[in-house]
């Protein structure tokens, strides 16, 4: 024991210990239960393939990494740049980077519309919002099939009023996985950015305009401001299941305009490389997560930063 | 209003402004045909009990509502549909509304921003803003980092930068402890002097009213019942209404005996004659209620030359000063004040029999 040991310090020590002891059970089950598929996975990206699917355990190989970017010619052994693969990257950030503004853009006057209603109106709207989530993913994902197909709500309607002669291709398309995922990640937009709204003290906004401030000007410099933390929290619940969609694109996307989610899929099934699968995996993961840094340090910043 | 000097001295002229809420026959008459003329440069307060409309009259002001019928100007110039941010008019709201996203400064520097000043001006004025309700070293903490008071006077800074015409006040102490309520009623007043800027400010506390203002009009349920300096509304109250909501009033019913000039003479109950102050146009004969103030009457032994009779009930003494509850032989409890000092003992015990004599000149007579 120390001279610098008081009781209150052995005290205050005492708690710590007991507290970690107390939570133990839980961490060991986060651990397990979270962390632990991750280290498999990890793990897996280092081993060899199996020749019918699986990993071979004893086996260190980079295969699965490299094959992540590049392509071994089978004839010459040289290396190219996996084209296939850095696409499907691309696509999958464009899209979800689409859909997350598109959410935003809608979501934004839906969650304001919302927070505006009387109070008793208001719960009545979010229920609305929320249906959507009662139903399976994979039946949404066929109604919004059932309207955009050839054959579907919108081409009849376009034929039959002459604005177009043929009907237009959008099943299979980007379009469709993006007009999927916008229907389908909408509602977790709308939420967090009504949470925040619904608490945004209207006053204020009144506060804006006796401050000589027009609508635009006090949607820039006072609402947006103060329900940012309602748009980030949307956005990230958006852009991440966006990123590792795997029905919608599937469905709609047709087997073609594959995304991650699909990608991953086809190397642990009629692919046959669980290493490759295991190394998309965790750079899918580690690009969601690079994604969060970056956005949530550029929001936090300006957040603090209006007229110097 | 009639009295009022000439529409070019009036900063704010509300005329025959009504607002009904929910849409005219069913809705709610908030307001009903109020006119009162605000002059440049005054203090003018809305004084009245709560929801007889003072927010409503100056959220019609502010542009927050629209009036559903009558006219308002500003400098002789309608502003009834203007919107709020095109009005050279700002608020101190009750809740003071700062933002919360942005810095004691950044809030000041809001409405000059909105205006579109250039930045050495803005940075000029939101220091001498900033000095004026002595808020510097906080210039730069953000809105909920400071107390209640210092809130306040962010807010007061922030409506008074962009140099409004008119400053429209609404509660803006009722949130402070009794001591900083002082404090800032004297900083209020002297802000008022040195801005030059009318300010219309509400409350419903009738002492801030009369120690602040140099009007006042007193409201009650939507309408407006008298419009007047803080002495003519305590001493010569129009209506019963505004005699009771202004101070502590005793309320007698009286006859009329005789009427000489704007004085009439007024049979008290137990049969005393007291000279009263009739208001113009009154009536001449009949009933009346004689108001009488606890202060301008005086405790005196029974058989003293006093003009009600009555026993003493009860003895409430507060510091500076003592009431006395008489209940008279011939009427309702009279409340009479007098003012504490060590050698003014006045020597009366509960039941005893008393007499009540009223000053001279301080009875006020009022129609029901
Ligand atoms: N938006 C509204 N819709 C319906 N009625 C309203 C509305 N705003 C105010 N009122 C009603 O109008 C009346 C006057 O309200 P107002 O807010 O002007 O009162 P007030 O004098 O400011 O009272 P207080 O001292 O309590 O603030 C109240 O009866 C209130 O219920
Ligand atoms: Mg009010």
């Amino acid at each position: 024991m120390s001279a610098s040991d008081t009781p209150a310090r052995i005290a205050q020590r005492q708690k710590t210990r007991n507290r970690w002891l107390l939570s133990s059970p839980a961490l060991l089950i986060v651990f397990v239960a979270a962390i632990g598929p991750l280290f498999v996975m990890l793990a897996y990206s280092f081993m060899a393939k199996g020749d019918y699917g699986g990993v071979k355990p004893w086996e260190f190989s980079t295969d699965g990494w490299f094959g992540v970017f590049f392509s071994r010619d089978i004839f010459d052994d040289t290396l190219t740049i996996a084209d296939a693969n850095v696409t499907i990257f691309l696509r999958s950030l464009r899209l979800s980077l689409l859909t997350t503004l598109i959410t935003l853009a809608i979501g934004f006057p839906t969650a304001f519309f919302i927070a505006t209603r009387p109070a008793r109106m208001r719960d009545v709207w979010v229920f609305l919002i929320t249906i959507p989530f009662w139903t399976n993913i994979l039946i949404r994902t066929f109604a919004m099939q059932e309207v955009i197909r050839n054959e579907g709500i919108i081409n009849t309607v376009l034929v039959a009023t002459g604005i177009t002669s043929e009907p237009v291709q959008i099943l299979y398309t980007d379009w469709a996985i993006l007009f999927g995922m916008t229907y389908v990640y909408l509602p977790l937009m709308v939420l967090p950015l009504y949470a925040s709204m619904e608490k945004l003290d209207f006053r204020l906004v009144e506060a804006g305009y006796d401050l000589y401030a027009n609508r635009i000007q006090v949607l820039r410099r006072i609402i947006i401001p103060i329900v940012k933390p309602g748009m980030i929290a949307g956005s990230i619940l958006v852009f991440i299941p966006s990123l590792g969609a795997y029905v919608t694109p599937r469905v709609l996307g047709g087997g073609k305009n594959m995304m991650l989610g699909n990608l991953i899929e086809l190397q642990f099934g009629a692919g046959r490389n669980w290493p490759l699968g295991a190394a998309i995996s965790i750079t899918l993961m580690v690009l969601v997560m690079v994604a969060l840094l970056v956005y949530v340090r550029y929001a936090g910043r300006s957040g603090g930063q209006h007229h110097g | 209003m009639t009295d009022l000097p000439s529409t070019q001295e009036l900063a704010i002229d509300v005329s025959g402004v009504s607002k009904v809420f929910g849409g005219e026959p069913g809705g709610f008459r908030a307001l009903d045909n109020i006119s009162v003329g605000i002059r440049n440069n005054e203090f003018f307060t809305l004084l009245g009990p709560s929801g007889c409309g003072k927010t409503t009259l100056l959220r019609l002001i502010a542009g927050f509502e629209y009036p559903t019928s009558g006219k308002i100007l500003l400098h002789g110039e309608d502003i009834g549909l203007l919107p709020p941010y095109k009005r050279p008019v700002n608020t101190v709201f009750q809740s003071y509304a700062l933002f919360p996203h942005l810095t004691v400064a950044q809030n000041i520097a809001f409405g000059l921003e909105m205006l579109g000043r250039p930045a050495a001006e803005v940075r000029d004025t939101v220091d001498r803003m900033l000095a004026l309700v002595k808020m510097e070293p906080m210039r730069d903490r953000l809105t909920n980092q400071i107390s209640g008071g210092q809130q306040q006077r962010v807010a007061l800074a922030r409506a008074l930068a962009p140099s409004p015409k008119v400053l429209l006040l609404d509660e803006p102490l009722s949130a402070l402890d009794y001591k900083l309520r002082k404090e800032m009623q004297i900083e209020l007043k002297r802000l008022q002097n040195e801005t030059g800027i009318t300010f219309i400010f509400v409350t419903h506390d009738q002492e801030e009213a009369l120690t602040m203002s140099d009007r006042i009009a007193v409201m009650s349920a939507g309408l407006i019942r008298q419009v007047g300096t803080p002495s003519e509304i305590y001493d010569r109250p129009a209506d019963r209404f505004v005699a009771d909501f202004i101070g502590e009033t005793n309320f007698l019913s009286a006859e009329i005996d005789s009427v000489l000039e704007d004085h009439a003479i007024l049979r008290l109950p137990g049969g005393g004659l007291e000279k009263a102050f009739l208001p113009k146009g009154a009536k001449t004969s009949g009933k009346v209620t004689a108001a009488i103030r606890p202060e301008h009457a005086d405790l005196v032994p029974e058989g003293a030359d006093g003009g009600l009779r009555g026993t003493l009930s009860n003895i409430i003494y507060s510091g500076s000063s003592t009431h006395y509850h008489v209940r008279l032989h011939d009427g309702p409890d009279f409340v009479v004040r007098t003012q504490n000092s060590p050698d003014n003992k006045l020597e009366f015990s509960v039941g005893q029999a008393v007499g009540v004599r009223v000053h001279d000149r301080c009875v006020q007579a009022l129609e029901d």
